[in-house]
This record gives structure tokens, C-alpha cells and sequence, in this order.
């Protein structure tokens, strides 16, 4: 009987074996179809399961926390400087997905990322996302905030020794705590004045004569410009058959310098300059601004506009060529359209003395031990735009603008202040102006750039109506 | 000899500390939300196999010393994922191992005299094996599940007959068997020139009939896989010839088809398990197939290497005794659970050790002196692969899914009492065997009768 004993045993291992294979199959072999069977809710059971990390700002302040719920599952809170700031922070919840900050460090509040220091909460499973700090400062967002108000704009700072985005304001801005409801998540989607619209980094904005900056570095960078460099003022110019006038036709000496054009925003003169380099050398110092691609900073892609010159009522790109009129380019009208990021990335370049600055939204990862994974590397470069010596340059062409010119309102008391002006004209019979400011401070060690923008102000300037609140952001961040 | 056997607790080493580092994992991965004190209950039942141990060591001391430790380790592995789900049924666990170890003991000592005295109450065994797997269908007591009657409900107790059926019939087999194996190898001089004739083949034929009967009354696949498939072993090893169970498992397959023509509820269960991600079958309220699905959605969560103790996504409903999102993860789908929680690989070492558990019980079988003891040890250790089988391979879509109980791991009072037994039983037949055998060295050495 034991070799009947034996064979049996043979064909319990046989059926152990096909045990372990169908094991193999579900756990290995098929585990990645099954894991995205459309009816299994696994994923997102994980996400809810797993306490997120905190997000705070630079100063400590609270942004977003994860709070239990009675079924054990964690649920997202954000705090009022996570609403002033909600396009950035953004939002995470099981019904609703993710933005901000919430979706583009989902890897490390959801503590995913396997780097050798998390092997071993991985080993014993994850129980609780990393922290992140925010580049954020709440004050300076909430100057920003503050100085546009109920009107429709957007506002960017960057600490120009980090490249951290120390404000990012686009207005009106959410409470992400309503995307806990679907009732409250179509609330917010569907708001005619689109809150969930960045604004700062995806709407395209004519930049008016804060493209000045550029032509002038391309002028710069050609060498057959410097500061006091005379230039043509008189008016009108003719460019593509359309006479080109100053703004609200002022007239200007027939030869002024190149400073004094800045200062005053002189339409007539940059025109001329624009058609005197021609399109290469302005496209060149555009793609050297990195205008026309997507600038290197951890915002969620779909939330990125390319700056440039488009062609119009599409979202297609055009090239800056002799199909453009490149003397209306230069003063920053023709078809350009800029995010309020991209303008302010010019300025933060220039205060780095040409050197374009690694964007960031987040300064610190930290385990939840406290212990820091990862942190923003202080000033990563992200390659050079301009010479150190044009970008000093134009930093002294850009002071007098706001010592002197149309930029007068950002001054601060004690500080040296370089900036730009710009006052986009999009409706003419209605006088609705897109007013503009960009700049640094201080101008002899800058620690902050702005760009800061409103939409289709009746009758409003840059100097009038942007800088004052360029300036308010500046002094919260000094 | 009792100090050897008593060294032995060795042997009690991996289960105690698999206790230990399983609590632990699971008390770290709830975050301490779990009371401490709750690490009593792996002590106490960490105690109770101790005691197991003792009572092994004075009653059996040739009994095979591998197979309590290994089915410690089964054990406290499902203590773990029972507390895991849910610190009560961790209680209710320990507290089943207790009656558990009662049945145990009592069995031991109520045939350690001889066990061979079971033999000759084959026919009451039968009996009673038919009775148990009949009142499921019982008026008043039985309470259906999707369809299939595998439990009865005694005020609130939930009890599953199959179980303790299971034991009844091996032994009725053997006893059989080990009477009438000349018969049925030599009088090869049937109708057909083959068969041996009718009178000895007749109460096969009734088992057989009994197992088609139980699936058309029961509805319950998986049973009458274990209870045909033990059939047909015990007939193969106590005959030798392959003949009886290839003609059996014909008769079974014409059976099984018959069974699926005219019962809708096994066709569902079937269609379930050909297509079990099919939307209209996932989202059938009875008899689809939502719970394989969730079953093969936990274990794919668990990958490789699983999410680790107490990793996995379970909540426990107290009032329903439900478990959401993978059902029934305290008994019929605790194997999805595990492989959730510790991978392909921590189910390969689970698997593992049933292998190793029906290996020391045909092992037992093999060194039994006479026929009787022989079958009952191997039928004992096929009946208890199959359910392994059944249940494992139901969750794993190998065959249609029937609800039976991991022997050892699963929540359920009547699996662990009936296992118990089926231990002690397997025991009895190792201690005799051991002693007779080194009763026959003594004598060969002229030492017998010292």
C-alpha cells in the first residue's frame, strides 16, 4: 500500500503546484491588469487610507492637513492661507483627484517615493505621507492678494536666490476644502470667473511694454547697443503699414538714449529697435527667456502656458520671423501672449545678473521624523540668458525706470527698486487695459522678484495700477 | 522520554515568534490605535499550544513530533490576520482553540487505549457522517448562503456539519476498506471480467451516490471534491489499481455535468468563475461574481512581496461581521487576505507548510503497521489537502469557488474543533505506529518483554 501512499502524495504536490502557479498569476504574472480592473477601487481605498504629509509655508504656517474620518479612511483639510493661495497649493481628495502642490509632490504627502531612506517604512508599510514645505510666504501672498483685490489678475514672486515661488496669487482664488463634495468640486469648475484658472502660470496675457526688457536685452545682447545709446523717438512709426504712436500719443525728442527710452516706455523707439535687430536676434533672446516652452518649475504641466506669439484665437505657437510685425513685438503688442510666471521669471533672471533661476514650489521634503529627505537646492542654475555685464545694464536702465519714469509707485523707502511698466491696450473703444509690473528689489543685492498683472482695466496703468501692489509684495518679502 | 519529548518545544519556536512579530507589525501598522493589552491573546494562545505540547508529550509520547508545531504555525499565522481584521475575532479565535484542544485531548484519551476500535463502528460513523451533511437541509436549522447549504444554526452558533463529516467518512472508507481490499483486488471476475463483483463495489457506489446526492441537495462543489477525491485515493491506495479512480472520476464528471445542466446555481457559480471581471457577473447581486473579483483584486494588491503585516486594506463591520472591500476575509478568503499582507512569497511558505503537514501525515501512513491505520493516515492527510485545495484553489480561480474553511487559519469554530480532532486521530495512528514499530526492533534485537 505505501507505494499507493507515495503516488497520492505525488498528486497532492502536483495540485500544490498548480496552487502556487495561479498564486504567481494573480500576484505577478496578471497583477498589473488586474490592479486596473476598472471596478477595483484599491487605488483610491490607498490614497484615502494613508495619511498624507502636512504641506506648510516657508514660515510654518499651516496649509493642508489630513484628518481621520470616522470609517478610518483620511480626508484632506486646508486652512484660510491654503485658500489664499489655493491654485497653488491645490487639492487632493478621493472623489475629486488631485492639484497644486497636492498633485505634483503626490509622491512624497503620499510617501511613495523609494529612495533608501523610506525602504524601510515601505518594508513595514507606508503609515503616513512626508511633509513638504512650500516655498510660500503667506505674507507676501497675501499682499498680493490683497492689492488686486475683487478684480481679475494674477501676481508671482520669486526669492531670486532660490528660485522658490514665495507668491503665487491668481484671482478670484477657491477654497479647496469644497472639492471634498462633488457638489462642492462642480461649484468651483463651473464659476463663470473660472477660479481654478492659473491665472499666474497658464493664462496668456498681452505683456504690453514690459517686453521692452526683452528687446532691450537683445539690443544688449547685440552690440550695437548700450545704455546711452541714441535712439529714434519720433512718432508715428511705420510698421507693417499701420502707424505706431506712443502711448496716449505722447511725443518724445527726436534722440533720446536708450535708458531714456526704457524710462519712459518710448513705443516709437523700441519699434525701431525691433526693426533695426530684426526677428532673429528678438526670438533668440525670447527662447533665451525660455519664452515658447514650458518653464522648469514642479507646477502641474496641464497648468503651464508657453509664452510667445500665437496665432490668433488658437493656442498654436507662431514663430517670432519676418511673418510677424517685429516692431510691434518689441513693444510687446502684435499677437504676444505671456503668463505673469514668464514675466516674472525675466525679472528674476535679470536680478541674477542673467542667470535663469530653477523654479520650485516646495523648499523641503521631511520624513515624518522630521528628518529632512530632499530639499531645494539654494539657487540651481537653469542656464544663462544674458551676459552678467548686460544684465547690470539693463538692472540700471530698469532702476531709473522706477526712479524717474513710469514706475514711481513701487518705490520703497531705503531700497533701490529695478522695474518695468506695461500697459497692454485690449479693447481700445472701451480704453480696457491690461496694466503690468515686473521687477526686483533691491536692485544692488535683489532677494525678490514680481511680476504682477490685471485684466481689462478701464482706463488703468502699470505704474498707476500695478506697481503699487509690485510694491506691497516687495516690501512683505524684504 | 519525557524529557526528550519536552526538548521538543524547540519545535514551538517559529510559531512564538511569528506571534510575536506579527502583533508587532500589526500594532506598528495601526499606530498604536490598537490596545496593548490585545497582545495578551497571542500569549494566551501561544499558552494553549504549550499545552497542547504537555499533553502530546505525557498521552503520545512516539506520536511524530513535527506535526503539532506545524500546525502551531498555521495557527498563530491565522490568529495574526484574525487580529488584523479585527482584535474580536482574535478572541474568538483563541477562545475556539480552547474547546479546540478540549475536543483534542478528549480524543486522544478517549482511543489511546486503541484507536482501532473505531474500526468496528463504521456503520454508525456512516450514519452519522449523512445526518451531519444532511442538516444544513434541515428545517428550522439550516441557513443558506449564496445559494449552498454548508452551515446549520444552533441559536448563535454558526456550525458547518462538513466539517466533522469529513472525518466520518474517512474513517467509515478505511474501516471498509481495510476489510474488503483482498476482495476487491482478487475477485477480478466481475460482469465484465474486470470489475470485482457487484456486493463489494456496492457501498462505493454508495458513496458515490451519496457525494451526487449531497451536491444536488447541498449545492456544495467544494465538499463533494474533498469527500469524492478522498474516496477515490483511499480506493486507489488500499486496490492499487488506477482503474477505480479513473472510472471514478468518470462517473464524477458525468455527474458534475448532469449537476450543472439542471442547477442554475451552479451555473452561475461556474460562469463566475470562467469570467469573473465580466461587469454583468461582478455586479449581480447573488451569485455573481463580485467576491472572486475582490478576491484576485486583494492578491494583486499583494504582489511579490505583499504590503505587509497589517499593510492591507481591510474594515471590519462588528455589527455585520462583514469585511469590506475583499468579503468573507475571516474565513473563506483569508488566503486573499494573506497574500495581500505578505506577498506570493509568504503564501508560498503558508503552502509550504500544508505541504509539509500532509507529508508527516502520509509519512505516518506509511509506517502504520496495519491496513486500517494505513488509510485512515492517508486518508486523513488527503481529505485535509483537498480542502486546502478547494478553498485556495477557489480563491485563486483554479476551480469554481466553494465556500470551505482554511483548515487552522480561517475564523469558524466547527474547521478548527473538526481539525483538531482529525490531529488527534493523525497522532494516534503515529504513536502507535512509532511504538510498534521499535516494539518490533526490541523483539528482533531479543530484547522484547524487558
Amino acid at each position: 500500500m505505501n507505494q499507493g501512499i507515495r503516488r497520492m502524495f505525488v498528486v497532492v504536490l502536483g495540485l500544490f503546484v498548480l496552487l502556487i502557479g495561479a498564486t504567481a498569476r494573480w500576484t505577478v504574472v496578471e497583477a498589473d491588469d488586474v490592479n486596473q480592473n476598472a471596478n477595483n477601487r484599491r487605488p483610491q481605498l490607498e490614497t484615502a487610507r494613508v495619511p498624507r504629509g502636512t504641506i506648510r509655508a516657508s514660515d510654518g504656517t499651516l496649509l493642508a492637513r489630513s484628518v481621520k474620518q470616522p470609517d478610518g479612511t483620511y480626508e484632506r483639510r486646508y486652512t484660510q492661507a491654503a485658500e489664499e493661495a489655493s491654485q497653488l497649493v491645490g487639492y487632493a481628495f478621493t472623489n475629486s483627484g488631485t492639484d497644486g502642490i497636492e498633485k505634483a509632490h503626490r509622491d512624497d504627502l503620499t510617501g511613495k517615493v523609494s529612495d533608501a531612506s523610506t525602504l524601510l517604512s515601505a518594508l513595514r508599510g507606508n503609515e503616513r505621507g512626508n511633509d513638504v514645505v512650500a516655498t510660500l510666504d503667506p505674507k507676501v501672498q497675501r499682499a498680493g492678494l490683497a492689492g488686486i483685490g475683487n478684480r481679475t489678475g494674477a501676481a508671482v514672486a520669486i526669492d531670486t536666490r532660490t528660485g522658490g515661488i514665495l507668491a503665487l496669487v491668481s484671482t478670484p482664488n477657491y477654497d479647496p476644502n469644497d472639492f471634498a463634495t462633488s457638489k462642492g468640486a462642480e461649484k468651483v469648475l463651473t464659476d463663470p470667473r473660472s477660479p481654478i484658472y492659473n491665472k499666474a502660470t497658464q493664462a496668456g496675457f498681452p505683456p504690453g511694454s514690459t517686453m521692452k526688457v526683452v528687446t532691450a536685452a537683445a539690443a544688449l545682447a547685440s552690440g550695437k547697443y548700450d545704455p546711452n545709446t541714441l535712439v529714434d523717438a519720433t512718432a508715428p512709426l511705420m510698421a507693417a503699414s499701420q502707424p505706431l504712436f506712443n502711448f496716449h500719443g505722447e511725443k518724445f525728442d527726436p534722440k533720446i538714449t536708450l535708458t531714456y527710452a526704457l524710462t519712459h516706455s518710448v513705443n516709437t523707439s523700441f519699434g525701431r529697435i525691433g526693426q533695426d535687430l530684426g526677428p532673429g536676434p528678438i526670438a533668440e533672446a525670447m527662447k533665451a527667456f525660455d519664452f515658447e516652452e514650458q518653464l522648469p518649475v514642479d507646477i502641474p504641466k496641464e497648468h503651464l502656458f508657453e509664452s510667445g506669439v500665437y496665432a490668433r484665437g488658437t493656442n498654436r505657437l507662431i514663430p517670432v520671423d519676418e511673418n510677424v510685425d517685429i516692431a510691434r513685438v518689441a513693444i510687446g503688442q502684435e499677437r504676444l501672449r505671456v503668463t505673469p510666471l514668464q514675466m516674472a521669471f525675466v525679472a528674476a533672471t535679470i536680478a541674477r545678473g542673467g542667470d535663469k533661476p530653477r523654479l520650485a514650489t516646495v523648499q523641503q521634503v521631511l520624513d515624518p521624523d522630521g528628518r529632512t529627505v530632499r530639499s531645494l537646492g539654494g539657487g540651481k542654475s537653469a542656464g544663462r540668458a544674458m551676459s552678467r555685464r548686460d544684465a547690470a545694464e539693463l538692472t540700471g536702465m530698469m532702476q531709473k525706470v522706477v526712479e524717474e519714469g513710469t514706475g514711481t509707485a513701487s518705490k520703497l523707502a531705503g531700497l533701490s527698486v529695478a522695474g518695468k511698466t506695461g500697459s497692454a491696450e485690449v479693447d481700445v473703444q472701451k480704453d480696457l487695459v491690461d496694466p503690468w509690473f515686473i521687477g526686483f528689489a533691491p536692485a544692488d543685492n535683489p532677494r525678490v522678484a514680481v511680476a504682477v498683472v490685471l485684466n481689462r482695466i478701464q482706463g488703468a496703468t502699470g505704474g498707476v495700477d500695478a506697481a503699487p501692489i509690485a510694491r506691497a509684495m516687495m516690501q512683505a518679502a524684504l | 522520554m519525557i524529557f526528550r519529548r519536552l526538548r521538543d518545544f524547540g519545535l514551538l519556536i517559529p510559531s512564538a515568534l511569528l506571534v510575536a512579530i506579527g502583533f508587532a507589525s500589526v500594532l506598528a501598522n495601526a499606530g498604536g490605535e490598537l490596545g496593548n493589552t490585545s497582545l495578551i491573546y497571542g500569549a494566551v494562545f501561544l499558552g494553549l499550544v504549550a499545552v497542547a505540547h504537555v499533553i502530546t508529550t505525557i498521552a503520545l509520547p512516539d506520536a511524530d513530533p513535527y506535526l503539532l508545531p506545524l500546525i502551531a504555525v498555521l495557527a498563530c499565522f491565522g490568529l495574526v490576520e484574525l487580529y488584523r481584521i479585527d482584535e474580536s475575532l482574535a478572541r474568538g479565535q483563541a477562545t475556539w482553540f480552547v474547546i479546540g484542544i478540549v475536543g483534542y485531548t478528549a480524543t486522544i484519551y478517549a482511543l489511546r487505549k486503541d484507536y482501532r476500535v473505531l474500526r468496528d463502528y463504521r456503520n454508525v460513523l456512516a450514519l452519522a457522517g449523512v445526518l451531519l451533511l444532511l442538516a444544513p437541509r434541515l428545517p428550522g436549522i439550516s441557513n443558506p448562503e449564496n445559494g449552498a447549504y454548508l452551515s446549520v444554526a444552533l441559536g448563535p452558533i454558526r456550525f458547518q456539519p462538513t466539517e466533522l463529516a469529513k472525518l466520518c467518512l474517512v474513517l467509515y472508507l478505511a474501516s471498509y476498506l481495510a476489510d474488503n481490499r483482498q476482495l476487491l483486488v482478487q475477485e477480478a471476475r466481475g460482469p465484465f471480467g474486470v470489475l470485482p463483483p457487484l456486493k463489494y463495489l456496492l457501498p462505493l457506489l454508495a458513496v458515490w451516490g451519496a457525494t451526487m446526492l449531497m451536491l444536488f441537495v447541498i449545492q456544495d462543489v467544494g465538499s463533494a471534491i474533498m469527500y469524492f477525491g478522498v474516496g477515490l485515493a483511499l480506493l486507489y491506495i488500499a486496490t492499487g489499481r488506477l482503474l477505480y479512480p479513473v472510472a471514478g472520476l468518470s462517473m464524477f464528471m458525468v455527474g458534475a455535468r448532469l449537476l450543472y445542466e439542471t442547477r442554475p446555481t451552479i451555473q452561475n457559480r461556474v460562469a463566475a468563475w470562467q469570467h469573473p471581471f465580466a461587469q454583468d457577473l461582478y455586479d449581480k447581486p447573488v451569485g455573481g461574481s463580485y467576491q472572486l473579483a475582490q478576491g484576485l483584486f486583494a492578491q494583486a494588491d499583494g504582489g511579490m512581496l505583499g504590503q505587509g503585516l497589517g499593510g492591507s486594506i481591510v474594515t471590519y463591520t462588528a455589527e455585520t461581521g462583514g469585511t469590506y472591500p475583499l468579503p468573507a476575509a475571516k474565513n473563506d478568503f483569508i488566503y486573499a487576505l494573506i497574500v495581500n499582507e505578505v506577498g506570493l512569497v509568504g503564501a508560498l511558505g503558508l503552502l509550504l507548510i500544508y505541504l509539509l503537514i500532509v507529508w508527516r501525515g502520509f509519512k505516518v501512513a506509511t509506517v502504520a503497521h496495519d491496513s486500517f491505520s494505513k488509510l485512515v493516515a492517508a486518508g486523513l492527510a488527503t481529505v485535509f489537502a483537498l480542502q486546502v485545495f478547494v478553498i485556495v484553489g477557489g480563491v485563486t480561480k483554479v476551480i469554481p469557488l466553494t465556500g470551505v474553511t482554511l483548515p487552522f487559519v480561517s475564523s469558524g469554530g466547527s474547521s478548527i474543533v473538526a481539525n483538531f480532532i482529525l490531529l488527534a486521530l493523525l497522532l494516534l495512528v503515529s504513536d502507535r505506529a512509532r511504538r510498534d514499530t521499535r516494539a518490533d526492533l526490541d523483539r528482533a534485537k531479543g530484547g522484547a518483554w524487558r
